[in-house]
């Protein structure tokens, strides 16, 4: 039974961080039809400008105490991320929007594999320790659960960040026309929305969450390097399909889903197979509820899309 | 073999006769011209081989099916270590080479098939990150099937496989022609792949003008009028990727046999991307092409490594850019530029077969 706890709390940590990247996929699949292949190596990039801006602060500002350097690593993969969204859609995916569909498919991954070789120009081969700098030892068991305050710093900020994208989507300008973007861009636009900048604006909110969760990512387990992310991104697009595809509400549920799934299904796959399998099995988890799902209910759980329509 | 022609596009417009014919003998005198740039480059050649009948089994699935297969690889893997269990001291095994290669590549088909039920309903993306997947879990298995049982050999491979063996002509070893003349292993086993190879183009030329190979071509265009024409288009999806995954299969084989080496390492995703790549550089649903797009991203890479690495010695005193680094580098590029700039490929597909504005799909975006 404390097993099956402690194994909740971490998938829900672990959730969360997927469920903020699952946004971006959704976010982009609804509007463009589009998986953004490259959406997990942003991801990396934002945990590795963190940790490259945080060890800038601890050298030339290192009076400045742990959540102000936090901060303002955050601040830093956050908008270079921003950036990179940006640049990302004009460059590679902007022209190809009314090319075949699998053009963009296509340079979405040279994008993702030239991100990856670019990280791993700069940042080389190894694992970098990501600084801890919210604690990561355990606070005292509540009935014999452990949890740190890095996974309730996570659980707290990805929370907000939801709640704030809602907000963003449903009570804006911005939001209304990013709505009426997905539901039909011919017809935004006669309304007098600019596509373009809202398609823009979109690939930007993503990056930015991305981001975020790279920090989350690289703090809970301590470490980045440039192919970190690869995983992480392709259980958020399983967590975005469970979920629904190009629904908001589905890619948050998926991603709970998901990380729940997966890290309870780690805890007990050893018992289930008869010693056979072991936790090292954990990332196949993902990739079968992937396959299920897009079998049995390829609109996901919340969603209404058809996989044959998009 | 028109096809041989279009390889050399400006000539074998006016001259296809001629053009055949440089390719032909350019095959066969490749590993000799190889050879004067070191043995190095006959091994590479070999290995280009390699990739050309991987490019030729996964244009099959992509460029005349229209099936995007990011997990491509797992049925090399599937050849490489059917091969290395029943021709190495593995399982002490070692079945002859005429048994285990159709054994492989009958594996790689069955795995095939075993993907290709469920998921081909699917389309397009979804397709292409289910079989991601796939390739993934596959790779995962490999690395960890060495406990409780150790069935793979974990991260660590399977070492000593069998080399080709013919009839009691062990390719691995020089052949002796008469007092004078020794043929060097490396050129045995071009030859041998070189068989492969021609044996394959022929096969899936003829395929792709046979009524199987039309009924692929209605699918990729245009599936919901493909069955309504009468084409069970569940089946022939499904051959396209069995038989796709059969090329798949062989070549692994081969590669085991060849290298006498498995391991996890040499089936990673990047392998897939990699294979895709060359296809789309050389210009999908089109078999010279892509076989030309194979050779030459096989080739480049190599040659970066051997112009760049002094290069950069030279200029800054230090190897910035290893070779590993190097051919990511150019694969990512190729596959962005390539797509933005010239999306039919290097040489684009013959229309009267396929037509390349089609082979990437139909609709265009919202």
């Amino acid at each position: 039974m404390e097993t099956l706890l402690q194994q909740t709390v971490n998938g829900l940590v672990v959730g969360s961080v997927y469920a903020l990247v699952a946004l971006g996929y959704t976010m982009v699949y609804g509007i463009l039809g589009l998986i953004n292949f490259a959406h997990g190596d942003v991801l990396m990039v934002g945990a590795l400008v963190a940790l490259e801006a945080i060890r800038l602060i601890q050298t030339y500002a290192p009076e400045l105490g742990l959540v102000p350097t936090l901060l303002g690593g955050l601040a830093a993969s956050v908008l270079v991320c921003m950036v990179l969204g940006y640049t990302i859609e004009r460059t590679a995916y902007r022209r190809l929007r009314n090319a075949p569909r699998l053009a963009p498919l296509i340079t979405a991954i040279g994008v993702s594999f030239l991100l990856q070789t670019i990280a791993m120009i700069i940042w080389g081969r190894n694992y970098h320790t990501f600084p801890q700098l919210v604690s990561t030892t355990p606070l005292e068991p509540v009935a014999g659960v452990f949890i740190t305050p890095v996974q309730i710093a996570i659980l707290v900020v990805s929370a907000l960040l939801m709640v704030a994208l809602m907000l963003l989507v449903n009570k804006t300008r911005l939001g209304r026309a990013m709505r009426a973007t997905a539901e039909n861009h011919k017809v935004a636009s006669l309304m007098g929305v600019d596509t373009n900048k809202i398609i823009a604006a979109t690939f930007i909110i993503g990056s930015a969450l991305a981001a975020v969760a790279g920090v989350m990512f690289s703090s809970n387990y301590g470490i980045a390097h440039y192919a970190m992310g690869f995983m992480p991104g392709l259980k958020a697009f399983t967590a975005a399909v469970l979920g629904g595809i190009g629904n908001l509400g589905g890619a948050m549920l998926g991603g709970l889903v998901l990380g729940l799934v997966e890290s309870i299904g780690a805890g007990y796959i050893e018992d289930m197979s008869f010693g056979f399998l072991n936790s090292s099995y954990q990332d196949i988890f993902a990739f079968m509820i992937l396959g299920i799902v897009l079998i049995f209910r390829p609109t996901g759980l919340l969603g209404e899309r058809v996989a044959d329509r998009a | 073999m028109n096809e041989l022609a279009l390889a050399i596009p400006w000539l074998g417009k006016r001259n296809p006769a001629a053009a055949r014919g440089v390719v032909i003998l350019l095959a066969f005198a490749a590993p000799l011209i190889a050879m004067l740039f070191g043995k190095t480059w006959v091994r590479i050649l070999d290995f280009a081989m390699l990739y050309v009948m991987l490019a030729i089994g996964l244009n099959l699935v992509v460029g005349f099916a229209g099936l995007l297969d990011l997990g491509y690889i797992a049925f090399y893997a599937v050849g490489a270590y059917t091969f290395a269990f029943l021709a190495s001291p593995q399982f002490e095994l070692h079945l002859p080479f005429w048994l285990v290669l159709p054994l492989g590549a009958g594996c790689a088909a069955l795995a095939g098939i075993i993907l290709g039920l469920p998921t081909l309903r699917l389309r397009g993306d979804y397709l292409a990150i289910v079989t991601l997947g796939f390739g993934e879990i596959v790779r995962i298995f490999l690395n960890n099937l060495n406990q409780p049982i150790n069935i793979t050999n974990g991260p660590q491979g399977i070492n000593m496989i069998d080399p080709l063996v013919l009839f009691g002509w062990d390719v691995s070893k020089p052949l002796k022609i008469g007092e004078e003349i020794t043929v060097n292993s490396l050129f045995q086993y071009y030859y041998i792949f070189l068989a492969f190879v021609a044996l394959s183009v022929v096969l899936v030329q003829r395929l792709q003008v046979s009524r199987v190979g039309r009924a692929w071509a209605a699918i990729r265009d245009d599936e919901l009028a493909a069955k309504a024409i009468g084409i069970n288009t569940r089946n022939m999806k499904l051959l396209a990727f069995s038989l796709g995954a059969t090329f798949g299969g062989v070549s692994g084989g081969l590669f085991a046999a060849f290298q006498g080496f498995v391991s996890p390492e040499s089936f990673s995703l990047m392998e897939s991307i990699a294979v895709l790549t060359m296809i789309v550089f050389g210009g999908m649903g089109n078999l010279a092409g892509v076989i030309v797009g194979a050779l030459a991203l096989t080739a480049l890479p190599e040659v970066l490594r051997y112009v760049a690495i002094p290069v950069q010695q030279a200029l800054f005193d230090k190897v910035i850019l290893d070779p590993e680094v190097l051919r990511m580098l150019l694969l990512s590029l190729a596959m962005i530029f390539m797509m933005l700039l010239r999306p039919a490929g290097l040489i684009p597909a013959y229309s009267r077969y396929s037509r390349p504005e089609l082979v990437v799909g139909k609709e265009a975006g919202k």
